[in-house]
């Protein structure tokens, strides 16, 4: 039975490390002077999922363990967010930092009920889980039902940066993406990280080499969710909503679509993905009728055809690691 | 050299001459639900009502340049929200209009407010939107949950309705339909004798029609929308409840909704619409129009309200002569009375509530039906002062006192 | 009538019944599914809407030649079943060598598609779809009023159901499915053709989603999204019974549906989430379900 994920088909060359670090300066500089040519408000929500999906793919990529809940994190985080930032009239650092708070225990919680199972049933588990959260959502007060929590004030970034300001706020935005994602590369070249690839290649090995791999995928879904839920606390001061869209099952289902069709296992992929994903979604706007069913067909090619997602595919012609 | 400056001075003398006639560009943007669960109550249709809007008043206003876009928000306050900034930021759009989906109208609004352009509400049913949450870039059109309420709610008790049991969605826009119509109903001499919550899009309502059934209470309020409404009546049908003597009452039901159900499993059905394709000739007229545009199908009151309600914005943007200041705008559609073929003469009240009288219909038995479309009978008009929450009671900021 | 914690006796067996039909629907739409995954190793999540589809045919075949639903109850589970076996072919036989989620995330891209296709010439209102003359009306039974058509639908369920069950576990034909799927190589060795009994096998569970699809267009909103409001629930309904076992998805559909009948009378609100609470239980003291034969 084959691994979810292809690792590299051949040895990767001696530019590996260097590619990466090549990649990281490519995108970043590219995110710094996009604003200028792109609608800065679609980059911003573009950078949120971009590190929802880093998260997630920090679980299947790299671990091997699909979740098929993930929004529950994302879309929780989110919540809480909007509500202490606009109910409570939280500042901005504090409302994220809720919010990612809120992703954390949820992750936690969720965590350490699916970790007991593999493969379909974990999905499965954290499908359900989600669905749970999802009519919670929907039932209670604070979220606004099919409203969600809109009107979220921007406020001031440590009483002294005015959000409101689009440049301020992109700024914002970028560093949070930026240090999450880098927090992510630091897991993955971590010993850590070499600990979560070895269970995904063979967790028995990794047993009977004397590692508890249940602790080691709890924290990995801890950490998962709790960047999740970064992504989710910060795309609700940004688009200043927070709505049932953020927990609902094709909110999940769209992350694995990003995730795919960027490249699982790889670093960038996930990025590429959210960017891709978005871009068509918002071109597509005006024939909406048919957004689905181009995204069902992007699935079906992507499994099919395409298993390496963009990144991958690139990864795998130049040799390099991405 | 020489030819070329006679040329531009040329240019310029031609320039200067088309100023003469005092161009007002406008560009408006219909946001709808063009894919799911309303696209037939607005979607296509609305942009169809919109198309029609420009072309009678262009006729006769040559002046005015009017450019229509469109944009899909597919019930979700994300997207709605992204499209209206864009369209206000991006694409210099001047007005939205219709956005079904309360919302996706609620947080559109507040955007429309911050970058002072103007909004013009036909498919959300929200009385918010002219209540707590009003502002003044932004009218309500056509309907609200407040008219419906008391339209059925009222009208049904008068008519012998009094005792009800409602089934409500349970969810924020169904707990505020049952709510005002309990309200009204409870106002006009009723009673209600029970209710039961299901969860939003129940496939299911066999059970809760049960507890329906056996409260015997008259009438059987359904403060749901979309497919939970279809169901609810299609199951309803099943279980004998009409047979039985009790009454539907649909407290939010279009014309597209009952032609997904069909007349057999609709006739008896009460429920309040501003506006019905059949009732006059100028309604009928327009409606041939507008199926060129969408064969086979019928316009519903959103749609016509789209029309209405680009009507008078453009009427009001050629009497300032300019689009750009939201407020203003908003304001002189409040001062001009309101006239057009569809809903005849109205006012736009100061807390953005478009005043028109409401009609209570009830869907015609499949033998009274002569012809497609042919779904509904008059059973009573509620007069425009009398259709919509009285000004005082909204709570509205812009309404002093 | 007497109470039972405040609630009339009466209500309760209402309820009781009307969750055994619900269950019946359950119990057929997660038969499909069991066989596809018990025999076959895929998690077909398009099942919602070839059920979909199913019901969509219906529609369609009385449109465009008249016949009705009971023609339709058998034309239409084919009609779909072969475009089951397409699907089979095109797509699913080049997952078979790879982890099972691939198979997962294919069958969801195709519901997305089916979804979508059928929003855009259909739209999303529903279409109508009225009861058989013959199955109108019902029976007064003192504590409820049964309509006749939900009687059908139990009885249909309950017959569907055990024919399948018996087909797979006490025929010789079940037999050589069973052994395919466990040792497929031993088995061609014997000179059957396994790939083509997958393929049918395949196109079965699709016709069974658009049997259920069928008994469910007079009852239920024909809608394109009917199928992807169902499925969640089947999904967690197939896992309690334990993913490869027919009889634990038949017993586990009407089971729930019971359950959560019961759940409508004492605590509506919660009705949605009853299912996935007793899932997430289940999948945690008994990760193969109720009678699965699998960890």
């Amino acid at each position: 039975m084959e691994r979810v994920v292809d690792p590299l088909a051949k040895k990767p060359s001696a530019l590996r490390t260097q590619s990466e670090t090549l990649g990281f300066v490519v995108m970043v500089l590219a995110l710094v002077v996009a604003p200028f040519f792109t609608y800065p408000l679609f980059l911003m929500q573009a950078m949120c999922f971009a590190l929802f999906a880093c998260a997630f793919n920090l679980l299947i990529g790299y671990v091997g363990l699909l979740s098929f809940g993930h929004a529950l994190y994302f879309g929780w985080a989110s919540y809480l967010s909007a509500y202490s930032a606009k109910a409570w009239g939280f500042p901005p650092e504090f409302a994220i930092l809720t919010g990612t708070a809120t992703a954390a225990i949820c992750g936690l919680v969720a965590g350490s009920l699916a970790i007991r199972r593999q493969g379909i049933y974990f999905a499965m588990i954290t499908l359900a889980l989600a669905q749970m959260m999802y009519f919670f959502a929907l039932q209670a007060k604070f979220t606004g039902g099919e409203d969600g929590i809109q009107a979220v004030p921007r406020g001031h970034l440590f009483g002294i940066f005015d959000l409101k300001n689009v440049t301020t706020m992109y700024a914002v935005v970028l560093i949070i993406f930026v240090l999450g994602f880098l927090f992510i590369h630091r897991i993955i070249h971590s010993p850590f990280g070499e600990v979560l690839k070895a269970i995904r290649e063979n967790e028995t090995r990794a047993i009977s080499l004397g590692y508890k791999t249940d602790r080691y995928k709890l924290v990995a879904f801890v950490l998962s969710a709790t960047l999740a839920g970064v992504a989710g606390a910060t795309k609700a001061i940004v688009l200043q909503l927070a709505s049932l869209t953020d927990v609902n099952w094709p909110m999940s289902g769209e992350v694995v679509l990003m995730t795919l069709v960027g490249g699982l296992g790889t670093i960038f992929g996930p990025v590429i993905g959210a960017f891709v994903i978005l871009l068509m979604q918002f071109k597509l706007a005006p024939i909406g009728e048919w957004v689905l069913v181009i995204q069902g067909a992007i699935f079906v090619a992507c499994v099919l055809l395409f298993r390496r997602g963009i990144i991958g595919e690139i990864a795998n012609k130049l040799r390099i690691r991405l | 050299m020489r030819r070329f400056m006679g040329l531009a001075a040329l240019a310029a003398v031609l320039a200067c001459g088309g100023a003469h006639a005092q161009q007002v560009n406008v560009k408006i943007g219909v946001l709808s639900d063009m894919s799911s669960l309303y696209s037939d109550i607005g979607g296509p249709g609305s942009v169809a009502a919109a198309k029609l809007a420009v072309e009678d008043f262009t006729k006769s206003n040559p002046n005015v340049k009017v450019e229509i876009i469109s944009g899909d928000h597919q019930n979700k306050p994300d997207i709605g929200s992204q499209i209206a900034n864009q369209w206000f930021d991006v694409d210099k759009v001047d007005m939205i209009v219709d956005t079904p989906n309360s919302g996706v109208a609620l947080a559109v609004s507040a955007i429309t407010a911050a970058k002072n352009k103007v909004f013009l509400v036909s498919g959300a049913a929200a009385s918010d939107l002219t209540g707590p949450k009003c502002n003044a870039n932004t009218i309500h059109w056509t309907y609200d949950t407040w008219m419906l309420a008391n339209g059925t709610g009222t009208a049904l008790v008068k008519t012998g309705g009094d005792t009800w049991f409602f089934l409500t969605s349970d969810y924020a826009f169904g707990h505020a339909l049952e709510r005002d119509t309990a309200a009204a109903v409870e106002k006009a001499g009723g009673k209600v004798l029970g209710k039961v919550r299901h969860p939003l899009n129940t496939n299911d309502f066999s059970s809760f029609l049960l507890q329906a059934q056996s409260s015997k209470a008259k009438i059987i309020g359904l403060a749901n929308a979309g497919g939970d409404t279809i169901n609810s009546i299609k199951q309803g049908a099943e279980f004998g409840i009409v047979k039985g003597g009790q009454k539907f009452a649909g407290l939010l039901v279009f014309a597209s909704d009952v032609a997904a159900l069909g007349l057999p499993t609709a006739q008896g059905l009460t429920l309040t619409e501003t506006w019905y394709w059949d009732m006059n000739d100028a309604n009928r007229a327009w409606t041939k129009r507008w199926q060129t545009e969408r064969p086979g199908k019928f316009p519903t009151m959103v749609q016509a309200g789209v029309y209405s309600a680009v009507t008078h914005y453009l009427k009001s943007v050629a009497a300032l002569k300019a689009s750009s200041d939201g407020k203003a705008v908003v304001a002189e559609m409040k001062k001009l009375p309101t006239d057009d073929p569809l809903f005849g003469k109205g006012t736009v009240r100061a807390d953005g509530r478009k005043i028109h009288p409401a009609y209570l219909f009830e869907v015609k038995a499949p033998s009274e039906s002569k012809y497609p479309g042919d779904f509904y009978k008059l059973r009573a008009t509620i007069p425009a002062d009398q259709a919509f929450r009285p000004l005082k009671e909204g709570n509205c900021p812009l309404v002093s006192g | 009538m007497f109470e039972i914690f405040g609630i009339p006796s009466t209500a309760l067996f209402g309820q009781l019944l009307i969750g055994l039909i619900n269950g019946s629907f359950y119990a057929l739409l997660s038969l499909g599914l069991a066989v596809i995954f018990g025999m076959l190793n895929i998690i077909n999540f398009s099942h919602g809407a070839q059920y979909m589809m199913g019901a969509f045919a219906a529609y369609l075949i009385l449109q465009y030649s008249g016949l009705g639903y009971w023609p339709a109850l058998i034309i239409a589970p084919i009609l779909v079943g072969i475009t089951g076996i397409l699907v089979e072919r095109l797509f699913l036989q080049w997952l078979y060598k790879l982890d099972h989620l691939y198979g997962l995330l294919l069958t969801f891209g195709l519901a997305l598609i089916f979804e979508g296709v059928a929003r855009n010439y259909f739209g999303s209102a529903g279409l109508p779809y009225t009861v058989p003359e013959s199955l109108r009306g019902g029976l007064n039974l003192g504590f409820m009023f049964l309509p006749n058509y939900r009687a059908w639908v139990v009885a249909a369920s309950l017959v569907v159901c055990f024919g399948t069950w018996f087909v797979i576990e006490r025929t010789r034909l079940g037999a050589y499915l069973r052994a395919a799927t466990e040792n497929p190589t031993l088995v061609r060795a014997f000179g059957i053709n396994v790939p083509r009994m997958i393929t049918l096998t395949y196109g079965f569970g699709v016709a069974l989603a658009a049997f259920a699809g069928v008994m469910a267009a007079p009852i239920y909103n024909v809608s394109p999204q009917m199928g992807s409001e169902l499925i969640i629930v089947v999904f967690a309904v197939v896992v309690i019974g334990g993913m490869g076992s027919i009889l634990g998805a038949i017993v586990t559909g009407f089971g729930l549906g019971v359950i959560e009948g019961l759940t409508k009378v004492f605590f509506p609100e919660a009705s949605n989430t009853v299912i996935f609470v007793i899932m997430a239980i289940v999948l945690l003291v008994r990760p193969a379900g109720l009678f699965g034969r699998r960890a």
